[in-house]
């Protein structure tokens, strides 16, 4: 049964996290990868939150898997943001790859921290 | 010899839409690839958390390598699809390996709040160190991935 939630859950994450970069992409005509930067941020947000309501108590540990583990899992990804990196780098882009990873990280971690406290104090 | 292809200035390896190619993708079978393949890569990264749980306080293992081994793949894959063979790979090659299996494997959302619950369990250098060193493992490995795809093609190909 955990498996069917995490599974149901990437079947749906992977795919809207391929639909929302395509649509951030576009909506602009820059190199800076915009689209995974976007999935990412909104996935972290999104954990934060459901993190926050599973610590006050108020979301099951099965909703955790299937929403957390499965679909902000497969929503967010580590290797297309590294990949997209490596590219901006190896394109002679070193102030952008250099800002994708920090804006990525400090955004991501913000997100993180802040959906869980915010969904505690509202959920306590 | 390797082939100039269509999408090897793409900067996104899941879609680009710099790349003509890549602007007219059939929708529906694209997408079933990358669900499929989200579904493999998802379930690959749970079976790991169960194998290798963190506990209270506890540096986060399991997603450090799951993360640091993904980046590595996508970079092997994007180097052998985009300059490997005469023939360009099947067309739902890199939706279901690359956006699916490895976009549904690693996971920033997961990162992100392993270095939270380090935080507020008052592990503060650990949830530093942890958020530091994956970036670096993560960006070590897609960049020394690649390289040593490349290298090993060119020696194959002469």
């Amino acid at each position: 049964m955990n498996w069917l939630l995490v599974i149901a859950g990437a079947v749906v994450g992977a795919p809207l996290r391929y639909l929302t970069d395509r649509a951030v992409q576009a909506r602009h005509d820059s190199l800076f990868p915009w689209g995974t930067f976007v999935v990412n941020a909104a996935a972290c947000l999104a954990l934060g939150l459901l993190t926050g309501a599973l610590l006050a108590g108020a979301a099951s540990s099965r909703l955790g898997l299937l929403f957390g583990t499965g679909l902000c899992g497969a929503l967010s990804t580590y290797s297309t943001f590294s990949y997209e990196t490596l590219r901006l780098a190896e394109r002679g882009r070193k102030f952008q790859a250099a800002a994708n990873v920090v804006a990525s990280v400090l955004l991501g971690l913000g997100s993180v921290h802040l959906g869980t406290h915010v969904a505690r104090a509202l959920f306590a | 010899m390797t082939r100039p292809v269509p999408g090897a200035e793409a900067i996104d390896p899941d879609v680009d839409l710099h790349v003509p190619e890549q602007r007219t993708e059939p929708q529906g079978r694209v997408l079933a690839a990358v669900a499929a393949g989200g579904a493999v890569g998802a379930s690959a990264r749970y079976g790991l958390s169960l194998l290798w749980p963190a506990g209270h306080g506890a540096f986060p293992w399991a997603t450090f390598w799951t993360n640091v081994a993904g980046c590595a793949l996508i970079g092997v894959l994007m180097v052998l699809i985009g300059e490997g063979g005469r023939t360009a790979p099947h067309p739902l090659v890199r939706p279901f390996a690359g956006a699916g299996v490895l976009g549904g494997f690693t996971t920033f959302s997961t990162y992100a709040a392993d270095f939270s619950r380090l935080l507020d369990e008052g592990e503060a250098p650990a949830a530093l160190g942890y958020a530091v060193l994956t970036v670096a493992a993560a960006l070590g490995a897609v960049w020394a991935a690649a390289s040593v795809t490349r290298l090993a093609l060119r020696r194959r190909c002469g």
